[in-house]
């Protein structure tokens, strides 16, 4: 088996965003999904703190202080791009306005909940930012993120032990091992990398899983 | 005439009074107004409430406000960065009070209390520890939290280019929660890079129209590299 690694997976996420849509890439392993956007598709970027058609990273030595993306990198714009403020930029998620948001998780359950800002630790220090407002305003959620904890345990759970940025909010869950589809009746499996079997995907996964009906 | 040029930051906020509620602009460094804050810091008001997105970075700016004891409560939406030590001593310590908000509330409860809405039903965080003892509902086929606004009694907040009228036009990405923390507040201070004579803004482009702005400071790029 070749796991993915988070290059692949994040050209993975890319395949799948079709022509035209609008985009916000979550702080972290979602905003690689940008570099592999294949040459000539037109996706437009949304960055919460008031971009629309973000650009790539700024040439060295070009970049400014006043053109950041949410993860505060600098970043460039692309013709045709706009500025607005904060609350416009969370009515646009809100409002259903954008077709998807790629975002990280700790833990995604077989009902579509999400946990991805806090692990519970009773010291930690909350922090939450956009994360709410994305997983249930996004017309589609896409998650990345690996399939097991360091520990071996599926990240894909029956149902969150971590606090949830979400509820029944994720739609699709790309890992390291396969691309899964959270709907109403259960987790489908859409992808598996090469040389992983299903009934061994299973048997690493937390929860029971579908073979999509045209895989099978 | 109406002049709402001040000559000085220090002018800027001087009847600032302990326990006032303060909006500072910014998103990280895009937008923070770092002179006004600095003046604050010197003006020597306490017992502050804070909004900001962010609990402070480094040391300076907002994190040296509240390294110097001057804020009793804060609400944002991400206060822990790698770089936000002097929050995470004060918060561990519990000198400093946090109200945790998610960002897109934090925006809407600031742009509610501009607009004199007296609170709204979101989506956002319904089901999560956020919206708990929140009054929740069902509308059509979802649930939302219901939340109230966020009035301060000033707020500082950073723009491009003003004229006397107080109208502002943003720089890129600067923008961020400079027009809604306008609105919000009693008092608006702008420090701005350049002013012009009336009638230089386009008044399609203005971004905050002076009705929303009671003070304006410029800051000069030569201030700047002398301080």
């Amino acid at each position: 088996m070749k796991k993915l690694d988070r290059k692949e997976i994040a050209a993975r996420v890319a395949r799948d965003i079709p022509e035209g849509s609008y985009v916000n890439l979550g702080i972290g392993l979602p905003t690689l999904v940008a570099d592999y956007i294949p040459k000539g598709r037109e996706i437009i970027l949304h960055s919460e703190n008031g971009i629309l058609g973000m650009g790539p990273k700024p040439a060295p030595g070009t970049e400014d202080p006043d053109l950041i993306n949410a993860g505060k990198e600098p970043v460039t714009m692309l013709p045709g791009g706009a500025f607005f403020h904060h609350a416009d930029a969370f009515g646009m998620i809100r409002g259903r306005h954008l077709d998807f948001a790629v975002l990280g998780a700790f833990q995604v359950a077989v009902n579509g909940d999400l946990a991805n800002w806090h692990t519970g630790a009773p010291d930690a220090i909350p922090a939450v930012g956009g994360a709410m407002d994305l997983a249930v305003g996004a017309k589609k959620v896409f998650v990345m993120m690996e399939h097991l904890t360091k520990r071996g345990e599926s990240k894909i759970v029956e149902r969150c032990t971590y606090p949830l940025t979400g509820a029944r909010c994720v739609d699709r869950v790309y890992t390291d091992l396969a691309v899964l589809d959270i709907k109403p009746d259960g987790v489908h499996v859409v992808d598996i990398v090469d040389g992983l079997s299903f009934d061994e995907l299973q048997r690493l996964t937390g929860v029971p899983l579908k073979k999509l009906a045209t895989a099978a | 005439m109406i002049d709402k040029l001040v000559a000085s930051p220090a002018a800027a906020l001087a009847d600032v009074p302990d326990g006032a509620t303060v909006m500072i602009g910014g998103f990280g460094n895009a937008g923070m107004p770092s002179e006004l804050i600095d003046a604050l810091i010197e003006q020597g008001a306490r017992d502050l409430t804070i909004v900001n997105n962010n609990a402070g970075n480094g040391d300076a700016g907002l994190a040296a406000l509240l390294k110097a004891k001057r804020v009793r409560k804060i609400l944002c939406s991400f206060p822990r960065q790698v770089d936000s030590w002097h929050f995470d001593k004060l918060y561990h310590a519990k000198e400093v009070e946090l109200e945790l908000v998610p960002q897109g509330t934090l925006a809407e409860r600031i742009r509610a209390a501009g607009a004199g809405i007296g609170g709204f039903y979101t989506p956002t965080a319904v089901g999560t520890r956020l919206a708990e003892g929140k009054e929740t509902r069902r509308i059509g086929e979802r649930d939302y939290v219901l939340e109230y606004p966020i009035h301060a009694d000033y707020a500082l907040i950073k723009a491009d280019r003003a004229d006397r009228w107080g109208n502002l036009v943003y720089r890129k990405s600067a923008r961020n929660f400079g027009p809604i923390m306008a609105s919000a507040a009693r008092i608006t201070v702008a420090q701005v890079r350049e002013t012009v004579e009336l009638g230089m803004l386009d008044p399609e482009t203005v971004v905050t129209p002076g009705i929303f702005v009671k003070r304006v400071v410029r800051i000069s790029e030569a201030a700047k590299k002398a301080a």
